[in-house]
């Protein structure tokens, strides 16, 4: 169970992670060490087990569907890189 | 007046609450203390004005009678806490210049309670890692050498800060987070006491997220009466945590010295690895030894999924972790750097603001999330940690509490691991079956490394059981009688 370079591309595309040229080819080896490790868990036999989705034995609480923490446009504000008239700025998204 | 930073907590708490000294002297001491050691890089962000003001407000507190639990005492806060209007880094570049403008309720507890933030601790980028090498802000010292040899120890990970600070003296205690051992083991390798709580017991509201289903946070000190003290004030119920527990915070503190008598204690067979010291294996004998004396009955246990905890810690938390650190973008807080478009923007900010190991777990949880490898990984991996919760939960029928070593082997020297990041996992092999597990944990100080170096012990316990926990771990601390400190050569450097 290795993954090439090709591979790490695609998964550093969908991570929205820019990884230089020379580096795909070490970090394959890497990544294939550490998914060839814990390919051992195809041992483990798992029939009818259910896989665990929370740690805690507890009901996930409801609460009312209303708004409890507003007018805190400042407070929101207070660390983007770039800002203009109360809004966050990106980069031109529409052509 | 002796020497203020020495004291415990709660001797400390003590001696405030008889007068003998004021929060302001005592926060003095530490900030001088933390002056003296830069050269352990234990702290991101020093706030000694902060703590100044917070000591002043707090011994005019108690001169009107009002003092909390805490009232009053110095403590370290692990950068992965945010804490309002300071920068808060993760240990992370991505988070440049980052001022929370909330404060975690832990935080929040301990403020409540009285508590002086002497500053934010170093630790692991993103928590990720077992020796805080992986810290943007560089590597923290271990206060522990090795015998004759001046060679830099790591503290381990990722709260390695809060273990070094503690163990050095600049704090009277420390937070922590424990995600797969993030705690019990920098407490092992820097000979302190280290609890991680039952998941649920402290609200992850306002710590920044590694892997949420994992992460706990928990108190970091010199003495298990210390620990139970602050779990006290750490703990409770919080809304704002759909995962935090609503149950009653008991009197940690009151129990600590109830003992052992007519507990059962189970020693684990698996808790071995190929080359584990034999000084390891002993101290652990030593243990067992310790708790028969103190009135506890021994019984061997078995707990068989042990050996695949690790790769499933190693599927589960990078795949938690990569959903988590999406929101690192460059459009809200810290980092940004500029692109052609938007996804330019995105890749560039998250390429250069990640370490090598978050990128590495990044990647990894990706991959087993992604089509065509989720069932094979993902699922799987979900499955064997259903596995290992039912393994404790078929011996704890049999037993209150279960010993065995904290970490295979004494702390190692910066640079030993950080090539082979399998052999860095690997630290962890004792801790993280009780994290997939959800269960407390505590590491104890117990012995010393042919080398000079601490060794520990953990006990585990029953979920929501922190009470047998720090019972047996005070067992082991009055046996072990570790009365060890660091030499403090850092003083010497400038």
């Amino acid at each position: 169970m290795s993954v090439d370079k090709a591979t790490v591309a695609k998964i550093a595309n969908l991570a929205r992670i820019a990884v230089p040229e020379d580096q795909l080819e070490p970090l394959a080896d890497e990544l294939s060490n550490i998914l060839d490790w814990v390919e051992q868990l195809s041992e483990v036999d798992t029939e009818g087990v259910p896989p665990m989705t929370s740690v805690a034995d507890m009901t996930l609480p409801l609460r009312v569907d209303v708004v409890t923490d507003d007018d805190r446009r400042d407070d929101v504000l207070a660390n983007p890189p770039e800002q203009e008239m109360g809004f966050f700025v990106v980069p031109k998204v529409i052509e | 007046m002796a020497d203020l930073t020495e004291l415990t907590l709660s001797a400390a708490r003590d001696g405030l609450e008889n007068n003998e000294f004021s929060s302001k002297e005592m926060t003095e001491a530490h900030i001088d203390a933390m002056a003296d050691a830069g050269v352990l890089n234990a702290f991101i962000t020093a706030t000694p004005e902060l703590a100044l003001e917070e000591a002043v407000a707090s011994d005019t507190r108690r001169a009107a009678g009002n003092a909390g639990p805490l009232d009053g005492l110095p403590l370290a806060i692990k950068d992965l806490f945010c804490t309002q209007g300071v920068l808060a880094t993760a240990a992370s570049h991505i988070l440049d210049g980052f001022h929370p403008p909330y404060e975690s309720t832990v935080t929040a507890n301990l403020r409540r309670d009285g508590a002086v933030f002497l500053g934010k601790t170093n630790m692991d980028e993103f928590a990720m890692g077992s020796s805080n090498e992986t810290s943007f802000y560089g590597p923290v010292v271990n206060p522990w050498r090795r015998n004759g040899a001046d060679t830099p120890i790591v503290p381990g990970g990722s709260s390695g800060g809060s273990a070094a600070a503690v163990a050095a003296r600049l704090a009277l205690a420390a937070t922590g987070t424990d995600t797969g051992g993030s705690i019990r083991q920098p407490a092992a390798f820097s000979g302190i006491v280290g609890l991680k709580p039952t998941y649920g017991r402290c609200s992850r509201w306002g710590i920044i997220a590694f892997a949420s289903s994992l992460d706990q946070a928990g108190p970091m000190t010199r003495s298990v009466r210390d620990a139970a003290l602050m779990l006290g004030s750490m703990s409770g119920h919080d809304p704002k945590d759909s995962t935090s527990a609503d149950m009653p915070v008991p009197d940690f503190e009151a129990v600590v010295d109830q003992g052992v008598k007519g507990l059962k204690i189970g020693i684990p067979k698996e808790y071995r690895v190929d080359g584990m010291p034999e000084e390891v294996e002993n101290l652990w004998r030593q243990g067992t030894q310790w708790l028969q004396d103190a009135g506890a009955e021994t019984v061997d246990v078995s707990l068989p999924q042990t050996r695949y905890a690790l790769p499933a810690y190693y599927i589960v938390a990078p795949a938690e972790a990569s959903s988590n650190l999406a929101r690192y973008d460059g459009v809200r807080y810290g980092l940004r750097k500029e692109g052609e478009n938007l996804i330019d923007m995105y890749e560039r900010t998250r390429g250069e603001g990640f370490g090598a190991e978050v990128r590495r777990r990044i990647l990894i949880g990706t991959y087993v999330l992604s089509a065509g490898y989720y069932d094979a990984h993902y699922l799987k991996a979900q499955k064997v940690r259903t596995l290992i919760a039912r393994d404790f939960a078929t011996c704890f029928e049999l037993v209150d509490a279960i010993l065995t070593p904290t970490v295979p082997f004494p702390a190692f020297g910066q640079g030993e691991k950080s090539n082979d990041p399998i052999a860095m996992y690997l630290n962890d092999v004792f801790t993280v079956p009780a994290s997939l597990a959800g269960l407390p944990g505590i590491s104890i100080p117990a012995g010393l490394s042919s080398d000079g170096l601490p060794l520990g012990l953990q006990v585990l316990g029953k979920p929501f059981d922190e009470e047998t926990v720090l019972r047996t771990g005070r067992a082991l601390e009055l046996a072990a009688d570790f009365s060890a400190g660091p030499k403090k050569w850092w003083r010497a450097v400038v």
